[in-house]
């Protein structure tokens, strides 16, 4: 067996190990990487920051704990640069596993609230984010079709209370705000088909605003709708999310694990390369056996 | 007659909401919101057969003693667990007896489980799951220390579901995900071979898309890159995509028709 045969049959658990061991060198290594923010992300960063004061800004988090490294950096980023530039945030979790991993994310961006910052320039005094104020929270319902219709209605048609059991009418927030004529956009953070039914039902059908933040898997499937205009932005996977933490200087968990995504790209395109030497040559040799047995 | 109902009813209501969605008239609204009201109603019902699906399919398993049987006591267990976390919140620090409480209520469903899977010795079983039962209503009735709250979303910021959830709930989740990331290395090794023009064109592409935010490229070539792979993106597969949406939307609109038509009868549990 020579070193092409060996190449071809190589165990699969060195590859994982491989992996892991590339994975964990990255993340201790510390690199920073460069990040370049692309149109379809800057385009809802704009958006946000030239939004005026009090304006509503729509976030369903549809997404469970299993996308959750891909996609709460980009809820983190963008709830608290809504609440720094004092912009109401409405919620949704319309996956069953996602509202209580939304309610602690809220409580984490409220306890950042509570220091000082500056982003790009601007100096943001520390200030109390609070519940029925700054935001709501309504939590989540069952067959997500069904709820986007409903709330293009009222949002108090699927949500008569918010997730903690306050009537919606109390809150002060929503006191204008009664359907998607009453918010700036909604930026949908998915990590399941949820995204299609924003799109076909919410969107395609009330006709607002809609940007979109997915996994790096289903990135590709969106364009479409972003080439036809009915959403404005997307941002896809980690490296959307690290976009986005780029545009509003708020880096965070992406920034941070962009060096690991990295490293992994660059073991799986090296193990590609190293499987096509392997194929080729495996075949070359093949070929030449034939060609001496004739 | 048991045919023709229900088409009538699918015909009906599927013509009026295809009209309802060109009349924006308040009637037509109105009737719109009454019938989302009911989907949503039916729907927690549905919810609700899910649960005692779950349920029945589990005991079936452990009565017949599938492959696997002795899991499906974990997710029983785990089910009825997590539903009294859900229903329960602590009144203050002490947990008082709450522990022991869900302990008797898991045991009291297993033992129904058990006695509902045995064949011929369901008694004892049964008399168990009645001594659980009578300890949990004895400890929910004397206990103080936590409370029932059916009504409001409380106990779903109690401390035990909060724990279950970060530390049970979000590591599994997160542990199976990034699990993706190896079978991924491991399937692009085995597979992701340039065999023919297409192969080699899509392995390209996976190379430049995968690589366009390399560092180590420098400054012009990592533009290039960047450049290329938005493109690719924004062109190719912008044209690829809204083909394969064109043709799923075609479809689901031929598939409607037929539903509301009555040529499709799968949802009767006949095709």
């Amino acid at each position: 067996m020579n070193i092409f045969d060996k190449m071809m049959s190589f165990d699969r658990r060195w590859v994982f190990l491989f992996l892991a061991v590339i994975c964990v060198a990255a993340y201790v290594a510390g690199i920073r990487i460069p990040i370049l923010a692309e149109p379809e992300v800057t385009s809802i960063f704009r958006f946000i920051d030239t939004l005026p004061k009090g304006s509503i800004v729509f976030v369903p988090m549809d997404y469970d704990p299993g996308s959750m490294a891909e996609l709460h950096p980009m809820t983190y980023a963008i709830v608290e640069q809504c609440w720094r530039k004092e912009i109401k945030v409405l919620i949704t979790a319309l996956s069953q596993n996602g509202p209580g991993m939304v309610d602690q994310a809220l409580r984490d961006i409220a306890d950042s609230m509570k220091v000082p910052r500056t982003y790009n320039g601007v100096s943001y005094p520390a200030r109390e984010v609070v519940n029925g104020v700054d935001y709501a929270f309504l939590g989540y319902k069952p067959y997500p079709a069904m709820v986007i219709l409903g709330l293009g209605q009222d949002f108090r048609l699927p949500f008569p209370l918010d997730y903690y059991g306050t009537p919606l009418d109390s809150l002060p927030m929503m006191r204008g705000a009664h359907n998607y004529d009453d918010i700036a956009c909604a930026i949908n953070i998915s990590g399941t088909n949820a995204t299609d039914y924003w799109i076909s039902y919410g969107q395609g059908r009330y006709g607002f605003k809609l940007a979109i933040g997915v996994t790096g898997v289903s990135t590709a499937q969106y364009y479409p709708f972003l080439g036809s205009g009915q959403i404005f932005g997307i941002m896809g996977g980690m490296l959307g999310a690290a976009q986005y933490e780029k545009l509003a200087d708020n880096p965070g968990n992406a920034t941070a694990a962009m060096p690991i995504q990295l490293a992994a790209h660059v073991v799986i395109i090296a193990f590609v390369i190293m499987g096509n030497v392997g194929y080729f040559m495996t075949r070359r040799q093949q070929k030449r056996q034939q060609a001496v047995g004739r | 007659m048991k045919q023709q109902i229900p088409r009538l009813i699918v015909l009906c209501f599927g013509l009026f909401l295809v009209f309802q969605f060109f009349v924006p008239h308040e009637s037509s609204e109105w009737i719109y919101e009454f019938l989302l009201d009911w989907i949503l109603i039916i729907g927690v019902f549905a919810l609700a057969v899910g649960i005692w699906s779950l349920f029945h399919v589990h005991v079936e398993k452990i009565k017949t003693k599938k492959v696997g049987w002795r899991y499906s006591y974990v997710t029983l267990a785990a089910l009825f667990t997590m539903v009294t976390f859900g229903f329960t919140s602590m009144n203050g620090e002490s947990f008082g007896l709450f522990i022991p409480f869900v302990a008797t209520v898991v045991l009291t469903v297993l033992m129904i489980v058990q006695a509902m899977a045995s064949k011929g010795n369901a008694v004892p079983y049964a008399a168990l799951a009645g001594v659980f039962a009578l300890a949990a209503v004895l400890i929910a009735v004397f206990d103080n220390a936590w409370s029932f709250h059916f009504q409001t979303a409380e106990p779903l910021r109690s401390v035990m579901f909060r724990r279950a959830f970060d530390f049970v709930l979000i590591p599994i989740h997160a542990t199976m995900f990034s699990l993706l990331a190896f079978f991924i290395a491991s399937a692009a090794y085995r597979s992701f071979r340039a065999r023919s023009v297409m192969a080699t064109l899509l392995l390209l592409a996976a190379l430049i898309v995968m690589f366009r935010f390399n560092p180590y490229f420098g400054p012009t070539v990592g533009q290039y890159l960047a450049r290329t792979a938005n493109w690719l993106m924004n062109v190719p597969n912008m044209a690829a995509q809204r083909a394969i949406v064109m043709g799923v939307g075609l479809g689901m609109v031929a598939t409607a028709l037929k539903v509301i038509l009555g040529i499709e009868r799968g949802y009767m549990g006949k095709g």
